[in-house]
């Protein structure tokens, strides 16, 4: 693959990617366009984040990529591949060690530094899209802050069913201007957002970057009387015994079993390893 | 009891393997060759080089093999070599006009100068499966004759004449380029007719198609269909003029609407216009109609609701090559999401379940 450029793309591409992030970083929450390339994975497979941390990685980077939370799911194997081969930077399981980590669908247990940057792979980075089909509709109640159909959709939620039904890619305000779209993680991780490091996030086939700065203002949206609330599984986990987790379910057999165990699977190793045992994990260990 | 997922990577690795080996297929049958899908599975080829924005039909003919003859997993290799290729500069517009002709008809005149021209078309074929075939027949040879040497203008031209088309206004201006700006809307004509023309054929099929039964109706005749080679020339600084560089085949469709007129406008015959790489006359063909339904803004006709003349649902929709990524995508994990709308109906369900429990209560209490 030494025939391609350090990360794959070209430097003009990097550099037209890095006036977006900057512009991004400028205004945060802001959806800015850029001109997404034709990556060699598909549209919907993370192209915005690859494009977002080819832009963004230098040969000194440590990399590292989650995908449900995990190392080695599948796409998160493919994508970290693919950098080490056009990129040849160092990779990491281990979220401290890391200086830039993509992520799919959650945010590290682990605190995150002013040292490292969080790049999540958007599929639609438009949180008023299933409000309003239109963009050069959307575009507009943006511009004007008219938010008012979100708010109108979460009070339907709570009237019919008695809380908010949106458990996962639940949108927040960012400091104090624009609703977004904090990508499909679960609700459980929105708190995590006011952090040290920086958060740039990628949509390639929808054409877009966003961005938050560190130590900025993010409010996941709700009412006085319904606040907000980041919900878990209601177990700890069965490998560590964190308490403070997010949990994956798992199935263990056709009579009904189920066990719970963390989605990051570097914060449940490097629990197990200072000691920590879940309720199978001395089984699991055997 | 619980195994981790690990071992991810192998399972890649083997799946390619797997892969690689079924693309062969049975090795007791004569492998295929580059040259003989490019010259015996033309038509393969050309919509690749259409939809994969990129003429090159060797190219072509080795993503048709490595992809097994999935088309659109074609399109997709072609499209993402194409992104890495340096940009040289801009060639000068191509005149459709001087194409060397392979096929010319048109449905609104019996004649005209240059002649109808049926040229390699199924039109007339009947459909019948020829068995021949399956037994390696011998190669055929059609009748020849001189080329025609008398020009062939574009027959809108004579509409033209009579001032009786519209007239295109025309442009010095850089056309738009959706591989280098991301899409805006609303867009212009330029930007629409270059992502029509990298549309998914089925769905500007369905589009056109969705026209003529009624969706936006605007009845089309085609008046000129042309399939043939053009000269591509470039200017070279260094020279101060323009050289020809190569050629390429294309196939151009322009249709002539009718048009009631409005308040400024007389009624006047109007056009939609179709040009994709190769001989792709079904394409090209829809792809006017599309674009004519797209115009009715500038025409002052009618916005109908229709699909078609809904231009942010068409062009951001008809990129197949995005329409699969996010179609496909939703194989991967999403375990972590489920994962949360399982916790929250098991609450809905407990609480909706408890609401009904408190008022039966209520119920006997009473």
């Amino acid at each position: 693959m030494s025939d391609y450029n350090f990360a794959y793309l070209d430097e003009q591409t990097k550099r037209m990617i890095r006036r977006a992030i900057l512009k991004g970083l400028a205004v945060p929450g802001y959806q800015v366009p850029f001109a997404s390339r034709e990556m060699p994975m598909p549209y919907g497979w993370g192209t915005g984040g690859v494009q977002v941390s080819a832009a963004t990685l230098t040969p000194e980077d440590t990399f590292k990529v989650i995908d449900q939370g995990a190392d080695d799911t599948t796409n998160a194997v493919s994508i970290r591949k693919f950098f080490e081969r056009t990129a040849g930077v160092a990779t990491t399981e281990e979220t401290e060690k890391a200086s830039v980590i993509q992520t799919r669908h959650r945010i590290p247990e682990a605190e995150l530094t002013e040292d490292q940057i969080l790049v999540y792979q958007v599929p639609i980075p438009e949180p008023l899209r299933f409000l309003e089909p239109r963009e050069t509709e959307t575009r507009k109640m943006h511009a004007l802050q008219e938010y008012g159909l979100m708010h109108v959709k979460l009070y339907e939620d709570i009237s019919q069913h008695g809380a908010i039904a949106t458990s996962y890619a639940y949108p927040v305000k960012v400091s104090d201007r624009y609703v977004m779209d904090p990508s499909p993680i679960p609700k459980f991780d929105n708190p995590k957002m006011e952090m040290a490091a920086i958060q740039l996030f990628g949509a390639g086939r929808e054409q877009r970057i966003y961005a938050v700065p560190p130590y900025t203002k993010v409010v996941s949206l709700d009412f006085e009387d319904y606040p907000f609330e980041a919900s878990k599984a209601d177990h700890p986990c069965d490998l560590c015994a964190a308490e403070d987790s997010y949990l994956d379910e798992v199935i263990l057999d056709d009579a009904g079993n189920r066990m719970f165990v963390c989605s990051d699977t570097d914060y449940c190793r490097s629990r197990r390893e200072a000691g920590h045992v879940g309720r199978l994990g001395e089984e699991a260990a055997a | 009891m619980y195994v981790a997922v690990k071992g991810g990577e192998r399972a890649i690795d083997n799946a390619h393997a797997w892969l690689a080996e079924e693309r062969r297929g049975d090795t007791s049958v004569a492998e295929l060759s580059l040259a003989q899908i490019r010259e015996q599975l033309a038509l393969a080829v050309n919509r690749v080089m259409a939809e994969g924005s990129l003429f090159d039909p060797d190219l072509a003919a080795l993503a048709i093999k490595q992809s097994r003859g999935d088309l659109i997993e074609a399109i997709f290799l072609i499209r993402a070599y194409r992104t890495t290729l340096p940009r040289f500069g801009y060639t000068l517009p191509v005149e459709t006009g001087a194409m060397a002709c392979d096929r010319r008809i048109s449905a609104t005149f019996k004649d005209a100068p240059g002649g109808q021209v049926l040229g390699p078309t199924f039109d007339y074929t009947h459909r019948l499966l020829d068995f021949k075939l399956a037994a390696e027949g011998e190669a055929v040879e059609a009748p020849t004759s001189a080329p025609r040497t008398e020009p062939t203008p574009h027959i809108t031209e004579f509409l033209q004449g009579e001032d009786i088309i519209e007239r295109e206004p025309s442009s010095d201006a850089q056309p738009g380029d959706l591989t280098r700006e991301p899409m805006a809307f609303p867009a212009d004509r330029s930007v629409r007719l270059q992502s029509l023309t990298r549309g998914d054929e089925g769905f500007i099929l369905g589009m056109a198609y969705s026209t003529q039964r009624g969706y936006a109706r605007n009845h089309a005749f085609v008046g000129e269909l042309r399939i043939g080679t053009v000269a591509v020339e470039m200017e070279i600084p260094e020279l101060g003029f323009a050289i020809e560089i190569g050629e390429v085949e294309l196939t151009e469709c322009e249709t002539v609407n009718q048009f009631k007129g409005s308040k400024t406008v007389p009624p006047q015959f109007t056009r939609g216009y179709g040009l994709v790489f190769g001989q792709s006359e079904r394409k090209s063909i829809a792809m006017a109609l599309v674009d004519r339904a797209l115009r009715w803004k500038e025409l002052g006709e009618d916005n109908l609701g229709a699909a078609a003349q809904d231009e942010e649902f068409v062009l951001s929709h008809s990129d197949n090559i995005q329409a699969t990524g996010f179609l496909e995508h939703i194989k991967l994990p999403h375990y972590v999401d489920f994962q949360s709308e399982l916790e929250l109906v098991r609450k809905l369900r407990r609480e909706a379940a408890e609401a009904v429990e408190q008022m039966a209560a209520k119920e006997a209490a009473e």
